[in-house]
């Protein structure tokens, strides 16, 4: 057993883990924060993509105990005072989701897609960059719409924020 | 995955203390193979020494004539290196053709080169640019340190530090995905070095893991082109053969790949 200390979506969170414990079940069973998905378990879905000290990763491949004084941001921690952020918004008017299994991962994906390329996307590049996230729906259309659709109110914010 | 003990040194030689002195331990590096390999139950390690905290194992270094990456480098970094791009921009290409974009933050050099699993990218790029992989203790040339599946020249206990490229005067890499996932089925990494001699290493294809096709470099030699290769085959006999691809299949594909690495000489984006 370890003693652990992560900041999850902004509160840091100390539990008591068995060292084993994978940080998608820390953040699942031991927070009870279940936005988080485990879809396939072997690394490759992406149902379980969340931020580790800012970057995407699949946390069903990453031991909790090695996240020790880390930074996490979940689907939970994304949408600000009530307000979704973009990319949930774009999902959302995009319809970018069928049953929903994969949207948190989805999501997760494109926010970090985003802030590497800072915005500046093609469909070509959403479609390869979102290899690691399956959607068992094959609802992809409408998640590369949403993509292309919140890349686009990125480089225009950030266009403002420049003048 | 069965009840283990997490350890995080910070030193090499608490590493390789903790290493000696424990039952059944396993270095840990990235994760990206031996956490799904201990989830499987496949493997058991009662001890997990973490080593990616450890300094020695991190940063880039460029000279004149070297790469130098410390071992808990991630592949995306590697991708992203303008000094790497800048001086052998296939071996960036490589590292961000591994996986997809989180596995590539996670996984490292030194895990992949560690495992030496047959289907991986880096040991193509370690045998053809000449490298040195440096280690706790010693240096091994790549010729000496693969050694067949999953096996290296690594002791048990010896800790891959970082590893030593030669800047070529050019390169190239192209491989056969498997459509499902997206492991090389067949890859091939050609190398022209400055002094002109040229290596040509496969990997995802060979049944003793990855290995040099000296009869292309033979050929290159000669004729530095993808033409000088349109009549060369392999023999099958050396290939994997598996549900994914027969072993025939395969040699053609090691014979394609190595044309399209040649035609993709210099270049970061893998086909």
């Amino acid at each position: 057993m370890s003693r652990i200390t992560i900041t999850v979506n902004g509160t840091p969170q100390t539990r008591e883990v068995e060292d084993r414990t994978l940080l998608v079940q820390f953040i699942r069973e031991h927070l009870g924060l279940t936005g988080t998905h485990v879809g396939c378990d072997t690394t490759q879905c992406g149902a379980c993509t969340i931020h580790l000290d800012g970057v995407a990763v699949k946390s069903c491949t990453v031991l909790a105990v090695a996240a020790d004084g880390s930074k996490v941001t979940t689907i939970e921690g994304l949408a600000e005072g009530g307000k979704l952020h973009d990319v949930q918004q774009a999902f959302r008017e995009h319809h970018g989701l069928q049953c929903g299994y994969c949207t948190p991962g989805m999501i997760m994906a494109s926010v970090d897609m985003i802030r590497r390329h800072d915005g500046m996307l093609d469909e070509h590049t959403v479609r390869h960059e979102l290899e690691g996230n399956i959607c068992r729906c094959t609802g992809y259309h409408n998640i590369v719409k949403a993509v292309l659709d919140a890349a686009e109110k990125h480089r225009a914010a950030h266009a403002v924020a420049a003048e | 995955m069965y009840a283990t003990t997490y350890h995080k040194p910070k030193t090499l030689a608490e590493a390789v203390d903790l290493y000696t002195n424990s039952d059944e331990p396993s270095y840990l590096s990235g994760g990206h193979t031996l956490i799904p390999t201990l989830k499987s139950r496949l493997a058991a390690p009662a001890h997990l020494i973490d080593v990616r905290n450890i300094p020695e194992l991190s940063g880039i270094e460029v000279t004149a004539d070297k790469v130098i990456i410390g071992s808990a480098t991630k592949h995306a970094v590697v991708a992203a290196s303008k000094e790497i791009k800048a001086v052998i921009p296939a071996l960036a290409g490589l590292a961000g053709s591994i996986g997809d974009v989180q596995v590539r933050h996670m996984g490292t050099i030194g895990g992949s080169t560690a495992n030496n699993d047959p289907a991986a990218d880096y040991p193509a790029a370690v045998l053809s640019l000449d490298a040195i992989v440096h280690t706790d203790r010693r240096k091994i040339p790549a010729k000496d340190y693969f050694q067949g599946l999953y096996t290296t020249a690594l002791e048990p206990g010896e800790i891959l530090v970082r590893v030593e490229f030669s800047i070529p005067e050019i390169a190239g890499y192209a491989k056969f995905r498997n459509p499902a996932s997206r492991y090389s089925m067949a890859a091939s990494f050609v190398s022209k070095h400055r002094d002109g001699h040229i290596r040509v290493a496969i990997t995802g294809a060979g049944n003793e893991g990855v290995f040099r096709w000296t009869e292309a470099e033979e050929l290159l030699t000669e004729n530095f082109s993808a033409e000088a290769l349109e009549s060369l085959t392999i023999d099958p006999s050396r290939m994997m053969g598996d549900m994914h691809a027969p072993a025939d299949y395969r040699a053609h594909l090691v014979a394609v790949m190595t044309r399209r690495a040649v035609q993709n000489l210099g270049g970061t984006h893998i086909l």
